[in-house]
């Protein structure tokens, strides 16, 4: 890159961050802190019953012996656990059964996002659980579900009304002592989504969920619980903007995923959640486990995530491929600028035999950020004829920012074939050029050469989301580059 | 439409243009020949607004305008064209995104709506037919892949589709078999109208036998040593370029 297209990409600072508003609603918290009255008190607020509650002092007696891993490319000063609040719904007197008996308030802060929850209903076939904070205020398309057995519902609900499948499979791809942060997510989780799709039925819409952080200084810990029966299908979307504000906020969630025989679940992510400003100041930490059990034969899961936001990403969304002929997908775009650190990638572990896994993953990094992929492929003893494909690429934007990869393969059985390729390119000043020499400027010239770079990625959302994937993109360069 | 006058230019403090007057009229095109290292990409290249080099004295006019103080985007929404030498490859960017989000681009300076998908398409497959270019070339990635013909091709396909009024060819001609310079000057052919004009930038003579020029300037040294009409083209083919560089040396 020439030196005046440098000075350019430098001098373009940052575009303010479009999603920083905080809703004024009155909030029922509890008080900062970590210990078991708080953990007791919390799961009494969510009316629990008496093995949730033992689940989570578990987990909670498990996180106090266990200390925060660090072998991750990631600098950030130590959390105090003891600081956060565990707990805080929007004040709510009875659940609402409709649209219109949900704050008003709520709705306009969807709105701003660009959910308007009633034209979805109306509209786009779209099922929305949206978690405020941390309760759920509106589920959709709840009715139509049902009809075909399929459950979409707020953890907390299916608590409530499923414990028995709750009791099965909670915890059971990532276990309360997994780590540090899915430990703490077991103890304090509070909402999150739960599908259940039986025997053989395809779910016919795209199910979704926004996430929101709200009130300050609470911390939020989605937990999220994905079944697919024998010869099911569900694509799950998750996408997730937040307020602005100065305090780093802890974001810790664990999503677990099982496939039954011959079922297949897509999971897709789209976040951008406040990465913080240009100087680095604020932004949130977020440390999530998502892991996805291939348990049957045939079964298929896929991750895909564009990830944008957060000062802090450590992320591994994994498939473990215990089903013989099981699939495993990872598909990611991450994106950092400024002073954003992001260290994401995917664990692959093959046991079953003719098990297949895909990674594809685009990282971009600009400003002063630095971007790490971290991945491990894995095969077992028994895992006959297990085939990888493994792409990773880095984009550089500017001279500042860092791309680097761990690529990890552990393989115990002679029949493997593994692939590997990386690339790490920069945007070139000859590309720059023959775009706005098309009378394309500067700003969407590089827009356009780095959602290129993105297709493969983006070519597995679903396609409304593609489009939300670009913009935010786009949105993130426009603070960077240009 | 464009006058160029005095112009002088360096790259890394090399003066490459030294002096260069031009004046290109509508309904107009203009040969620039010379032998390598003349200084013939680098005026395509400057015209084009690229900015690697540095324009040490002259003056440019486009259409009344400083062109030096115009971006390369807004010379391109302004009817400037350069078909380049050596198109670059932007993976993931399908062809016909980038065609039609530049079409539009140079509609909207324009005032015009911006065109829609099924007028899009319309538009293109004519031109498409014109270049001897297969509807699954849009929809592949911009250059990747591409053979050398193939580039350039798609280098006078974009030329025919966003209409220009100055274009620019650097060096088109280079590196083609016979057919494919048949479709580059037919391209060009095709286009040629009493409002617009080219400046066809070029090594070899054999592109002239199918675009006629009404001037032939030959470069020497970052200079123009020479002008002529078309049969300047001939005899530089005959006799080379060694019997012009003393004549340069001179000037």
């Amino acid at each position: 890159m020439s030196a005046t297209e440098l000075e350019k990409i430098q001098s373009y600072q940052n575009k303010e961050y479009k999603y920083g508003f905080v809703t004024d609603i009155e909030a029922d918290t509890l008080p900062p802190g970590l210990n078991e009255d708080i953990i007791r008190a919390l799961s009494a607020k969510k009316n629990e019953p008496e093995f949730m509650i033992e689940w989570r002092l578990k987990a909670f007696k498990k996180w106090k012996t266990m200390t925060e891993p660090n072998w991750a490319k990631l600098g950030y000063p130590p959390v105090d656990y003891q600081k956060i609040r565990y707990y805080s719904a929007p004040k709510k007197k009875d659940q609402p059964k409709s649209l219109d008996e949900v704050d008003p308030e709520l709705l306009r802060t969807y709105e701003k996002l660009g959910i308007p929850l009633a034209e979805q209903e109306r509209l786009a076939g779209v099922a929305v659980d949206a978690v405020f904070d941390s309760v759920s205020v509106a589920t959709t398309f709840k009715e139509k579900l049902s009809e075909l057995g399929i459950i979409f519902m707020s953890m907390s609900e299916a608590v409530q009304h499923h414990p028995e499948l709750v009791k099965k499979y909670l915890g059971s791809v990532v276990p309360p002592g997994d780590n540090f942060f899915a430990s703490l997510n077991s103890a304090v989780f509070s909402d999150g989504s739960f599908v259940y799709v039986p025997k053989g039925v395809r779910c016919p819409m795209e199910l979704s969920t926004y996430f929101r952080i709200n009130a300050a200084d609470t911390g939020q810990f989605e937990r999220t619980l994905i079944i697919a029966e024998e010869g099911s299908y569900v694509s799950y979307l998750e996408g997730c903007t937040a307020p602005m504000r100065d305090e780093n906020q802890l974001h810790a969630a664990v999503v677990e995923l099982i496939a039954h025989k011959d079922a297949e679940i897509k999971y897709s992510t789209v976040q951008n959640w406040y990465p913080g400003d240009e100087q680095g100041k604020g932004g949130i930490f977020n440390f999530v486990t998502k892991r996805g059990l291939a348990e049957g034969e045939n079964s298929k899961i896929s991750w895909t995530q564009v990830e944008t936001g957060s000062a802090i990403t450590w992320k591994y969304p994994s498939v473990v491929l215990k089903g013989d002929h099981s699939v495993g997908e990872f598909y990611s775009v991450a994106m950092t600028n400024n002073y954003q650190q992001a260290d994401t990638g995917t664990k692959m572990t093959h046991l079953g035999k003719n098990t297949k896994s895909t990674i594809v993953s685009k990282g971009i990094s600009a400003g002063s950020s630095n971007n790490s992929y971290r991945g491990l492929v894995k095969v077992g003893k028994k895992a006959e004829n297990a085939r990888n494909f493994s792409q990773c690429d880095s984009l550089l934007i500017g001279n500042r920012c860092g791309a680097h990869t761990f690529p990890y393969i552990d393989i115990q059985n002679p029949t493997a074939q593994m692939e590997h390729e990386a690339t790490t390119s920069k945007i070139g000043d000859d590309q720059i050029f023959y775009l706005k020499q098309r009378g394309i400027d500067e700003e969407n010239a590089i827009s356009m050469i780095v959602n290129g770079y993105c297709r493969e990625v983006f070519k597995e959302l679903p396609m409304e989301f593609a489009v939300e994937a670009q913009n935010l993109l786009s949105l993130s360069l426009e603070g960077s580059v240009g | 439409m464009l006058e160029i006058k005095n112009l002088h230019t360096a790259i890394d403090g090399n003066e490459i243009l030294r002096g260069i007057d031009l004046e290109v009229n509508k309904g107009q095109i203009h040969a620039i020949m010379g032998p390598n290292g003349s200084g013939k990409s680098t005026l395509a290249n400057v015209l084009a607004g690229k900015d690697d080099y540095e324009v040490i004295e002259g003056s440019i006019t486009y259409q009344g305008e400083d062109l030096l103080e115009m971006e390369p985007e807004d010379r391109a929404r302004n009817g400037m064209f350069l078909a380049f030498q050596y198109p670059v490859e932007i993976p993931g960017v399908s062809n016909s995104y980038l065609l039609k989000t530049a079409l539009n681009e140079i509609r909207k300076h324009q005032g015009m709506e911006e065109i829609d998908a099924a007028d899009f398409l319309a538009l293109i497959k004519d031109k498409l037919n014109s270049v001897d270019m297969d509807p699954g070339f849009m929809s592949r990635p911009v250059n990747q892949g591409f053979s050398g013909g193939e580039k350039k091709r798609n280098e006078i396909l974009q030329m025919s589709v966003l209409d220009p009024t100055l274009s620019v060819l650097d060096e088109t001609d280079s590196g083609l078999d016979i057919d494919a310079l048949k479709i580059v000057a037919n391209g060009v052919n095709r286009l040629r109208r009493d409002d617009n004009a080219f400046l066809i930038v070029t090594h070899y003579q054999r592109l002239l036998q199918y675009i006629v020029p009404d001037y032939v300037h030959v470069l020497y040294r970052g200079k123009i040593v020479k002008s002529g009409d078309k049969e300047l083209a001939f005899e530089l083919e005959e006799k080379g370029y060694d019997w012009l560089k003393n004549n340069g040396r001179e000037s």
